[in-house]
């Protein structure tokens, strides 16, 4: 039924289109070119047919670089935004629904972190951890990044909240934590999913972010990486475009077919927003 | 009609500075915990490695030093909650220090310690002078962005047709760029190809230092375009879209169409849906102001520009740690300020919250 509506909105078909290109690239390309970090030609090849975005400054292939770094971009994202949202959906759906004085601590932490600069505060954090993986990077992107989704859960269920479904559950006598569950947030499901889509593409961003500043995961191919080697091998000031060109424009399209998706979505399940 | 009284208006400033100085108390708390308390962190493991190599009596040089600089720099000789105390005075003083201009006499010593690449260096010394290159960077892009921005969304969105659509998809694209990319266009584009501007750097070769000479002030403006170009660019576009939103939403108003069947004239009227729209765009602008500083601090390695973001970047690849816990309690205090500077300006700007706190109920 939804996803009968879904068709309906261009911009979420555009985005999900892409966002399904990115994806089906990260995932069957690395197939046919397994090791990125292997020495295939000379230095600062330019583009050809056999190497269809060159070689860098140590001879490996930009465009299984990139590639992989997709994937490993896709894969941070993506679980960076689950942590995140997990966090953010517990927290303010349990805000919400108990209200008073729960309610007053829980946003309260969520007001002082949303006005921490994120950025500073995952800095601080992946400073101070030595060796820096997949799970790790995501993790420390997504306890950083849920005070928005916090918010909006929390404001979502209040108004839930005050529907005759939920006082009818309560009269029935099931437990709190059984309303949240099973009555609240499955009604927010599509909400819920919209949050993810922008916590995804912010996690891809801070993952960018921190490894250009060369606080990225060690020994990974991601595409922050890639953009912090273009840097540190002055790609730009020496015209090698092809290193960091198409780095720039898979992340920009991967965040705005994310943000396509959201919009979409909302134009789509939110009456407010129709017609726009 | 009342006149307004002061102490509502004072009451609110309070209330909201003590918001912000509890924010940033808890953000010091936050970093000490990361740094201190986290099982494995480097400190322990560097001083674990340094105590390894040490003779024991000998004279005090190189490695030793930097040992004792850590034991003393981190109070690693007291217990974890004397550790605690030591830091929040050490790091409460330097902020109340260089919130006052570094001019209070007691506090001369309170510096955020010393910096390890650049030895006898205090943070403090390093950070004052990078703050201000940041700031000039931060500041002019998103003050005149916000202006263009809200002009040019407001125009779309009153005129309709071509230009809506052209200032439209500009912006939404503009918006949509993360900081260090369009930062990367920009400097291939414009340094690489065009050669229009320098490749890098906050000033030529050899011109270190600043001085207020016409020399000086073209050599820095010359630099300055292109970093301050990808930070406008980005602040113009998000702030037009959301202008051409609020705007869309007042034009439909209401009060807008009935003013408009009255014959009032239409100049005036977009004049007033203005005035409504930009309010939220404010609360808007104070809340994402930490992530725009966030993305200034790429955008200045990405151009070596020599701001916060630089010195971050440097003391990440030194390990410089009191330098990085420096940078963070700077950066952490600017985004305060300037939230807390943006909720009185709110309160002055806002009609509604002005009648609120002259006592009448809006």
């Amino acid at each position: 039924m939804s996803l009968q509506l879904l068709k309906q909105s261009k911009k979420f078909l555009v985005g999900i289109s892409i966002l399904l290109f990115f994806i089906g690239l990260a995932t069957i390309m690395p197939w046919f070119m397994p090791n990125p970090k292997a020495m295939i030609g000379g230095l600062w090849e330019p583009p050809s047919y056999e190497r269809i975005l060159g070689t860098d400054p140590l001879g490996r292939d930009v465009f299984s670089l990139f590639v992989h770094g997709i994937n490993m971009s896709l894969r941070i994202g993506i679980l960076a935004g689950l942590v995140a949202t997990a966090a953010g959906v517990v927290i303010g759906a349990v805000a919400g629904y108990r209200g008073g004085i729960v309610d007053e601590v829980l946003m309260s932490i969520t007001n002082v972190m949303l006005v921490i600069p994120t950025l500073a505060l995952l800095i601080v954090l992946a400073a101070f951890i030595q060796v820096r993986n997949e799970m790790l990077m995501a993790f420390v992107i997504g306890i950083t990044s849920w005070p928005w989704t916090a918010r909006s859960i929390r404001s979502q269920t209040l108004s839930l909240k005050a529907r005759e479904f939920i006082d009818l559950a309560r009269m029935s006598g099931l437990s709190e934590k059984k309303i949240i569950f099973q009555d609240v947030l499955p009604n927010m499901f599509s909400y819920i999913f919209m949050c993810f889509a922008l916590q995804m593409a912010g996690g891809i961003l801070s993952e960018t972010g921190l490894s250009m500043i060369g606080l990225g995961p060690t020994d990974i191919v991601s595409l922050g990486m890639i953009l912090r080697w273009a840097l540190s091998w002055e790609a730009v000031r020496l015209g090698k475009w092809w290193v960091f060109t198409p780095v720039t424009i898979a992340i920009t399209l991967l965040t705005t077919s994310l943000l396509l998706i959201n919009t979409g979505m909302d134009e789509i399940f939110n009456p407010r927003m129709r017609r726009l | 009609m009342k006149k307004p009284t002061l102490s509502p208006f004072f009451l609110h400033v309070c209330k909201k500075a003590m918001f912000y100085f509890g924010t940033y108390f808890i953000a010091l708390s936050l970093t000490f915990v990361i740094i201190r308390l986290m099982p494995g962190n480097p400190i322990q493991v560097l001083v674990a490695r340094l105590m390894a190599g040490r003779p024991k009596g000998g004279p005090v040089f190189g490695v030793d030093r930097l040992y004792l600089l850590f034991i003393q720099e981190f109070s690693l000789d007291k217990l974890a909650h004397e550790q605690y105390i030591v830091y929040m005075q050490s790091m409460l003083g330097s902020t109340i220090n260089l919130l006052t201009f570094r001019i209070c006499p007691v506090l001369q010593s309170a510096n955020f310690g010393i910096s390890i690449t650049y030895y006898p260096l205090t943070v403090m010394d390093i950070m004052t002078g990078k703050l201000l290159w940041s700031l000039a960077l931060l500041l002019p892009s998103i003050v005149i962005g916000f202006i263009v921005g809200n002009y040019l969304g407001a125009i779309a969105a009153s005129k309709k047709g071509v230009i809506d659509n052209v200032v439209f998809n500009t912006s939404l694209f503009l918006s949509n760029i993360p900081y260090y990319c369009l930062a990367l266009i920009l400097l291939f584009v414009f340094a690489f190809v065009y050669r229009i501007f320098p490749i890098g750097g906050g000033y030529s070769f050899g011109r270190i230092g600043f001085s207020l000479t016409l020399d000086w002030i073209i050599d820095y403006l010359h630099h300055y375009a292109l970093p301050f170009l990808s930070l406008f660019l980005i602040t113009v576009g998000g702030q037009a879209i959301g202008m051409r939103v609020m705007m869309i939403y007042e034009l439909n108003s209401d009060y807008y169409v009935y003013s408009k069947q009255l014959g009032l004239s239409e100049r005036k009227l977009v004049n007033y849906a203005y005035q409504n729209a930009i309010l939220p765009q404010i609360t808007g602008l104070a809340l994402s102001f930490g992530s725009i500083f966030s993305g200034s601090l790429i955008t200045e390695v990405v151009f070596n520009y020599p701001g916060i973001g630089l010195a971050l970047y440097n003391a990440i690849l030194g390990r410089d740690y009191p330098l990085i816990q420096g940078c963070f309690a700077i950066i952490t205090l600017t985004t305060l300020v300037a939230n807390f500077l943006m909720d009185i300006a709110y309160a002055f700007i806002d009609p509604r919250i002005r009648a609120v706190y002259a006592g009448e109920k809006a």
